[in-house]
């Protein structure tokens, strides 16, 4: 079989992503002027502030850790030796190769909100209101600018220098053929970066991270659920954009090797970490809802009886119900179009579940206009687009010497 | 269940049996199984069985499982025996979801259990003859039924001549009967229905 190696950029796909980054930028900046530019030291003002943070700091968050979430998948399956996915990991490693970008447009809106001199999303930050409040003062070897800035920059510079060489490792060996003895290390050598790559990975987006970036904003509130829950949200999220692209890649001709088997198997994720997410987003609520606590149930307040009602059963509905029903069959995830509209509903529905995360707390009464933060969402998949498609044309589509590559072709679920 | 006549054939390697199995369809012989001894990729495409429905069977009995706990909770804590647990409302969902959701697993996997070994006729005492005992060790048995029009001696050599081994033409009782194995050798039922 011929096999088309080297991915080409068609141009249409370009005009979209600079047209869709043109709508992030746009949005961006309606959003600073009408919000982001309020000038002043009060209350008002800093509130119209957050807003227009708020959106950044959703929209970086999300979609950072859903490119991280391939770079997750190749470690995950490398790890229980998988052969299956060696067909189209590529892919996954272009996708990964947009978290350098993401984290650096992530750690600048995250020090802005650290250090910009607004306490409206975090709390903590406010060293003079710390003094006088025993809960964050209790928190605030954790809660601190300090352990804050340094875990972050730990976080990003290792998920960028461990990504980049689970990349180069699958890169070194594309113009030679291994022999047995080498092959054998190759894979394990390849099996210890996963590890290390993923013992980080437990330690950050699993554990502290989202503790960090995202619960911090109810500063008093917190659930140890919380972590494992968005990175279920991330992960799910993650493999759809691996499918979105699988799909378009297959549409396009490239990926021979890469068949309805593949599909199913991607659909298969989906269809169960959708699942996973519920059973954590339902762990985290129902232990609250149960116990009935006060300072608990404060985080699902304005989630479930207040403004963001809707968008908390929208949150199920996209993220549970449907994916449930709609996957649940053996040809809706062999079929291209079911899959693909699956995929773009989850990557939005866990848009939402993020947005739901970060929007009751600067704006407990009312939900925001979100048509500005959809813009700069609509901004940043293009930005992904661009610099996965970029990552595509550096390295043959599909890594032919692989001791695990045969596994992949006579792959059959 | 009546005695049929069928071609039996034995297959030493699967590159001999799937080729075996694509031609003896073309030629438009009926296969009425094909034997292994362990699960081979893709044979239920190449013999061309539909995909099983034991999955459209899960689904139903996982939703009468979600229905059986949701309706009995519902019965009891609104209007059978009303209690009141923590100052919650009687009716109060979060709090059943678990017992829904275990009871969805429970009715959808006993349900599929007992439906698996209803289709593959498995059960205790039951007796299921064997075309060739080889296939439950290291051969595929691939056998051909026959009926009144059936040229016995043609498909012999068709099934000789894509690589089988061992051909024998055998009367079967195809279905289960009650019994054990090992010390009943009797069929149940030994009208035959194709005439020899």
């Amino acid at each position: 079989m011929a096999i088309r190696e080297q991915y080409v950029i068609p141009k249409k796909y370009n005009t979209l992503s600079i047209i869709l980054m043109a709508v992030g930028i746009l949005s961006l900046v309606l959003l600073y002027i009408t919000h982001g530019a309020a000038s002043g030291n009060t209350e008002e003002a800093s509130h119209e502030r957050a807003r227009f943070w708020a959106s950044l700091l959703t929209n970086s968050v999300y979609f950072l850790l859903v490119v991280n979430a391939a770079m997750f998948f190749i470690c995950a399956t490398t790890l229980a030796w998988g052969g299956w996915q060696m067909s189209f990991r590529r892919v996954s490693e272009a996708i990964s190769a947009c978290v350098p970008v993401m984290a650096v447009i992530a750690f600048i809106v995250l020090m802005a909100l650290v250090f910009g001199g607004d306490h409206t999303l975090y709390h903590w930050t406010d060293d003079e209101h710390v003094k006088h409040d025993a809960a964050l003062l209790h928190k605030s070897g954790f809660l601190s600018k300090t352990f804050f800035t340094v875990w972050t920059v730990i976080t990003l510079v290792g998920w960028i220098l461990l990504g980049k060489k689970v990349r180069s490792h699958s890169r070194r060996i594309d113009d030679k053929p291994l022999a047995l003895p080498e092959a054998k290390k190759y894979i394990w050598n390849g099996t210890v970066w996963s590890a290390a790559y993923l013992a980080l990975f437990g330690l950050t987006v699993m554990s502290t991270i989202p503790w960090l970036w995202l619960m911090s904003l109810d500063a008093h509130w917190y659930s140890t659920m919380f972590s494992w829950y968005t990175f279920a949200s991330s992960f799910v999220a993650g493999v759809a954009l691996i499918t979105l692209f699988v799909v378009f890649l297959k549409n396009n001709n490239y990926l021979e090797f890469t068949t309805r088997e593949h599909l199913h198997d991607l659909g298969k994720f989906q269809f169960a970490f959708s699942i996973f997410w519920t059973y954590l987003w339902y762990s985290q609520f129902m232990l609250i809802w149960y116990a009935n606590i006060p300072e608990e149930t404060v985080y699902f307040e304005p989630r479930l009886q207040g403004a963001y009602r809707g968008l908390f059963f929208l949150n199920l509905i996209i993220n549970f119900l449907a994916p449930l029903l709609l996957l649940m069959r053996r040809g809706s995830k062999r079929n291209y179009g079911t899959i693909t509209m699956l995929s773009v509903m989850i990557l939005f529905g866990h848009w939402i579940d993020f947005y739901q995360m970060v929007f009751p707390s600067i704006s407990p009464d009312h939900v925001p206009n979100m048509l500005f933060d959809f813009g700069i969402a609509l901004g940043f998949v293009g930005l992904i687009m661009f610099v996965t498609a970029r990552s595509l044309t550096k390295a043959p589509l599909i890594a032919k010497n692989h001791p695990f590559l045969k596994e992949s072709i006579v792959h059959h679920t | 269940m009546p005695i049929k006549k069928f071609v039996v054939g034995n297959f030493y390697d699967e590159q001999v049996l799937f080729p075996a199995i694509k031609n003896v369809r073309k030629t438009g012989y009926k296969i009425h199984d094909v034997y292994t001894p362990f699960p081979i990729h893709g044979l239920d495409t190449a013999m061309g069985l539909r995909d099983t429905s034991l999955h459209t069977a899960g689904f139903i009995y996982g939703i009468t499982g979600t229905a059986t706990a949701f309706s009995f909770i519902t019965w009891v804590f609104t209007s059978d025996w009303p209690m009141n647990i923590g100052g919650k409302p009687f009716f109060s969902l979060p709090a059943w979801i678990p017992i829904m959701f275990e009871l969805t697993v429970l009715f959808a996997a006993v349900g599929m259990v007992l439906t698996f070994c209803y289709l593959c006729q498995l059960a205790p005492f039951v007796k299921k003859d064997h075309f060739n005992l080889r296939s439950t060790d290291d051969t595929f048995t691939m056998a051909i039924e026959l009926n009144e029009r059936s040229n016995e001696q043609e498909i012999v050599s068709y099934l000789q001549s894509v690589g089988a081994q061992d051909v024998s033409v055998q009367l079967k009782e195809t279905g289960w009967w009650l019994g054990r194995y090992d010390k009943e050798q009797k069929l149940y039922n030994h009208q035959v229905e194709v005439a020899g």
